[in-house]
């Protein structure tokens, strides 16, 4: 049995923010359902009482001392921004506009 | 001259630009030069960097004319992998989503290398946003191996292993997150370190997978990697996961290590790794290997590490969750590329079709994949057992360090296959990077060693070491490789 289904990948499609076409949905259906079968496995390992580790290094809480350090300016900021406006990112619009103006 | 100096390894170039025998602008100008030559057959790099690499290259022997004194590597060309942020100079990460971006700061290890006084000749190629074991999954187009021009340089790294065994460069820098610097490594007949996870600094270094993600150095001999190992190691504050600690001495042990000499050092073999997961060309390398590390006097044992066979299928579940949500950053509004901007489109729709546009087919199965193994009915059997699993693996280290100093195996399980071989099976590919993964989830370093050639194609040595014992692996490397010598691929 397939673990996952061609509209559960156009789901993680949506939630991804990929506009994948159609083609691409039905490779990506089978490529991920053999993945998934595979990476599984790791249900066999008996762990219920095992810690999950997130990370290797045990650190918590770094600070450091608050002092003014140079940052780069407006100007640097921006310069990949594919759009800017104002010392702003600007972006496409948010909000729909079928409010009566 | 210009090709000798194209063939030095970087403690040789730097003993004659600190000699005044050369100038670090004629070492430039020669590998610049073999570049121009051979890199349209081998496509190593994304990007050269030749004005950037003069001026440098003019700078050092400006200082030195000045009677200023220089660090070790002053004047050895270095290539860095395209993941590192380069002031100015094009960082793409090998996808179309960053391309014609130029950053406007230095990734840590890239000032580190500024003020050691190497020279930069450019960027090199590497799987998209270091996803991949071939590099084929680079949207500029795949690198050459060397030795065989129809096969892969191994990924993600392929591009810095490749400048290597090409003679474009003495010196890379490449990063690990999977095997992504060992494994170019071995497949092309090249030393690549994964040191310490939190040993390099990530400021700068192009986010996968966080809690993975290492920076390292890669070289055509031991004693070279180690020398630029020290160059770019050691805590950084802007890296929180920066391990505050003093750098194990690397070079010291490399230079040890290369005296033949293994008395007391005791080594295990992974048994997982040396049964029937292994081609037999690498596993006839590999035993040899393991014969002359013990005439060295090396104590090897067999060590079993029941829960690596576990750790391919727990890392493809952590570094796409991890990648799910750091490339959620690429949402064509900082940098990089946007698509469907037409004035009536929403922040939502353009943001779907930049990230369709920009990203690779590799990139986005992670991604969704990762996002599967987050979601909420998922998140338990898959991201938070392979948590589960990562502990596991990590208590299988610390137990096989208590009986030996340090693990080895093959570094892969085959060598360099043919470009397209793989790409239609994404599991197929992951399994370039069987016996690389484990040290990973574990954070602890791994070095690759060529150790013989396997019908004419060369097989690479793994050394795993505990955290913050780099100095173990290099030593051991270090041996190998005066013992079975380096390996020169055929001319280009």
């Amino acid at each position: 049995m397939a673990a996952i289904s061609r509209e559960e990948v156009a789901h993680l499609a949506r939630l991804s923010r990929l506009a994948v076409t159609e083609e691409e949905l039905d490779t990506f259906a089978g490529q991920l359902d053999v993945i998934l079968q595979a990476v599984a496995q790791v249900g066999e390992v008996a762990a219920a009482d095992i810690p999950p580790t997130s990370h290797s290094v045990p650190l918590t809480n770094i600070f450091r001392e608050d002092v003014v350090t140079p940052c780069l300016t407006p100007q640097e900021a921006l310069s990949g921004a594919p759009d800017a406006e104002d010392q702003r990112f600007r972006v496409p619009r948010i909000l729909t506009e079928d409010v009566a103006s | 001259m210009s090709s000798d100096l194209t063939r030095m390894t970087a403690t040789e170039i730097a003993a004659l630009v600190a000699g005044g025998e050369t100038s670090a602008v004629e070492v430039t100008r020669a590998h610049l030069d073999r570049i121009a030559a051979v890199d349209e057959q081998v496509h190593a790099f994304l990007h050269v960097d030749t004005d950037g690499a003069l001026a440098a290259a003019r700078s050092v022997d400006e200082r030195r004319a000045a009677g200023e004194e220089l660090g070790p590597l002053a004047g050895v060309p270095v290539a860095v992998k395209d993941v590192l942020a380069t002031r100015g100079v094009p960082t793409t990460v090998g996808s179309k989503i960053l391309e014609g971006w130029r950053p406007p700061y230095d990734a840590t290890i890239v000032q580190r290398l500024r003020d050691a006084g190497t020279v930069m000749l450019g960027k090199t190629n590497m799987d998209e946003f270091a996803m991949g074991s071939s590099t084929e999954y680079s949207a500029y187009g795949p690198t050459h191996n060397p030795w065989d021009l129809s096969r892969i340089p191994g990924g993600s790294g392929g591009g810095s292993a490749a400048a290597l065994a090409a003679y474009e460069a003495p010196l890379a820098i490449g990063s690990d997150t999977g095997g992504s610097i060992r494994q170019p490594g071995a497949v092309t007949g090249t030393v690549g370190a994964k040191p310490t996870y939190g040993g390099t600094s990530r400021y700068g270094l192009v986010a996968f997978s966080s809690s993975l993600d290492t920076p390292g150095p890669c070289a055509r001999t031991v004693l070279d990697a180690a020398l630029l190992h020290q160059v770019i190691a050691g805590h950084d504050p802007r890296d929180s996961t920066s391990i505050p600690q003093p750098v194990p001495d690397v070079v010291a042990a490399a230079k040890l290590g290369a005296t033949g000499d293994l008395t007391g050092v005791r080594l295990g073999i992974v048994s997982e790794f040396v049964g029937e997961g292994a081609e037999p060309g690498v596993m006839a390398a590999f035993r040899e290997s393991v014969d002359a590390l013990t005439k060295m006097g090396a104590e090897v044992v067999e060590i079993s590490c029941p829960t690596f066979s576990y750790a391919l299928p727990a890392y493809y579940l952590i570094a796409p969750s991890e990648c799910s949500s750091n490339l959620a950053r690429f949402d064509g509004v900082r940098f990089g590329l946007r698509v469907g901007d037409d004035g009536n489109r929403s922040l939502e729709e353009v943001m779907s079709l930049t990230r369709e546009a920009g990203f690779g087919p590799e990139v986005k199965r992670r991604i969704m994949l990762g996002t599967y193994a987050l979601s909420s009915g998922y998140y338990d059997a898959y991201y938070g057992q392979a948590q589960k699993v990562r502990t596991l693996i990590t208590r299988d280290f610390t137990a096989a360090f208590e009986r030996v100093d340090a693990l080895i195996s093959p570094t892969t399980p085959f060598t360099a296959f043919p470009i397209g071989a793989r790409t239609a099976d994404p599991y197929q590919m992951y399994l370039a990077d069987l016996f690389t993964i484990p040290t990973n989830l574990y954070g602890g370093p791994g070095i690759s060693v060529p150790c013989g050639l396997s019908e004419g194609l060369p097989v690479g040595l793994q050394v795993m070491a505990p955290t913050m014992a780099d100095d173990r692996m290099y030593r051991v490397a270090a041996a190998l490789e005066s013992a079975v010598g380096t390996f020169t691929p055929p001319a280009l």
